[in-house]
């Protein structure tokens, strides 16, 4: 089964979802931080609803998509301080949205199964260069980011009581949360990105003894769901996003089941 | 005023109304200036102005260009989950390079949500206050400490750099008394 991993046939699709399955749990490890998991369930519908216009519109589904996204966070710091509330108003918004304008489009209903299901194995240059372009970006941004980010969580008037300008630092959050979601959308489809997001953080939060080791078991978690949704689900010829639910939903089982049978042994 | 590096002139702050009596002080370097003052009325407020999340109504505060604040809130930031290390926290306020009081040492490398009420209160106002800011401002730093926490405490804030100072709120007239230079009441505007 591993040999499909190597096939040059899905080598592009792979590299795609193999810097998304990085990004995403990053990402997710700081939207947890600051109790806005749900952001990125938010993030992905106005994503998905985004990408749907866009296509009504003649628009590539990734620039439709990272306009969705954009505009949701954007909004989101206008309005600061509703937190979730903003996040399940974008996931209703974007349900609504998507729902009306695959019903009201041609070819509507395809594209909307695209945008839920994922594409990842026809994914193109487009969007593995855009996944390199967001990935250098988080890794250039989240040394001098992170440490704010904390900061601001854990002293939250440190910034304001010096005068510093905290607004940078969130909204570079929320923007490369937003992109990264916009394109984990196009690509691997909105409930996967959304799983990436949340699961490999959710453990991470759970296992992890330090904020170091957090970051690495959401990657490491993010890559071990991945290679294998990847894997399985061309091997059984199964769509990719469902498997890829299952696969983080199976592993965090695992984990659980494994540190309950510890706790039991001692 | 103008070596001060934190002054009050007849300030009056609140929220949606006024909440002090107007209050005058002076904060230089090498003090550690208390608040004291019955519940309600209006020292948490006071320093909340100071950091700007509440309202002045009249009179003028100053703070001398260019220096650095850190605050210790009265209830610390407590998340139901919190997977970073005593030391880490230490580190993000580069409060980590002086020598560490010895009962700081066994939180060092436990996770935040591991501690209890009072290990967290101490460990984030030693953040504070090892931060190199130069004036901190601590509210309450004594809750949920006990004896041997609050004596530890106070033995810090005598330790300081002279190039810091410290504005503290406690109800614990004791606390005041020991490690204060000098004490401001706080009264309720009429």
């Amino acid at each position: 089964m591993l040999e499909i991993l190597f096939d040059p046939l899905f080598r592009l699709p792979l590299f795609t979802g193999l810097l998304l399955a990085l990004l995403l749990p990053l990402i997710g490890v700081y939207l947890r931080l600051r109790e806005e998991w749900l952001a990125a369930l938010g993030l992905a519908q106005l994503a998905g609803a985004g990408a749907l216009s866009g296509a009504a519109l003649g628009l590539p589904l990734l620039a439709g998509s990272a306009l969705g996204a954009v505009l949701g966070a954007g909004v989101k710091n206008l309005r600061k301080g509703l937190g979730n509330d903003a996040y399940a108003v974008m996931i209703l918004l974007g349900w609504s949205l998507a729902l009306l304008i695959s019903a009201n489009s041609p070819h509507g209903d395809e594209l909307a199964h695209a945008v839920t299901d994922g594409q990842l194995y026809f994914t193109g240059t487009s969007h593995l260069w855009t996944a390199i372009g967001l990935f250098l970006l988080t890794l250039g941004l989240l040394p001098w980011l992170s440490p704010r980010l904390l900061r601001a969580r854990f002293f939250p008037d440190y910034y304001r009581a010096n005068g510093l300008p905290e607004w940078r630092y969130h909204l570079s959050f929320d923007l490369l949360a937003a992109s990264a979601l916009a394109l984990a959308t196009a690509s691997i489809g909105l409930m996967a990105a959304f799983a990436l997001v949340f699961i490999p953080a959710w453990v991470a939060f759970v296992f992890a003894q330090s904020w170091r080791w957090t970051l690495v078991w959401a990657l490491a978690f993010g890559l071990l769901a991945y290679l294998s949704a990847f894997s399985l689900a061309l091997w059984w010829d199964q769509p990719f996003g469902p498997v890829l639910v299952a696969c983080c939903l199976s592993l965090a089982a695992v984990l659980w089941l494994g540190q309950a049978l510890l706790k039991v042994k001692r | 005023m103008s070596s001060a590096l934190l002054a009050a002139q007849q300030l009056v702050v609140g929220y949606q109304k006024p909440i002090t009596a107007p209050i005058s002080f002076q904060l230089h370097a090498g003090e550690v200036l208390g608040l004291l003052g019955p519940n309600g009325s209006g020292k948490s407020s006071l320093i909340a102005a100071i950091t700007g999340t509440a309202r002045i109504f009249s009179g003028q505060l100053h703070k001398a260009p260019g220096i650095e604040l850190s605050h210790q809130r009265q209830r610390p930031v407590r998340l139901k989950e919190m997977p970073i290390q005593g030391r880490e926290l230490l580190q993000l306020c580069a409060a980590d390079k002086l020598p560490l009081p010895a009962r700081l040492k066994p939180f060092l490398d436990q996770r935040l949500d591991k501690l209890s009420g009072g290990q967290l209160q101490f460990l984030q106002t030693w953040a504070c206050m090892g931060s190199g800011a130069d004036v901190i401002l601590l509210d309450e730093p004594t809750n949920n400490l006990d004896p041997e926490g609050i004596d530890s405490l106070a033995d810090s804030l005598k330790h300081l750099a002279p190039n810091q100072a410290v504005l503290l709120v406690s109800h614990e007239q004791n606390f005041i008394d020991k490690v204060c230079s000098q004490v401001v009441e706080v009264s309720k505007n009429a």
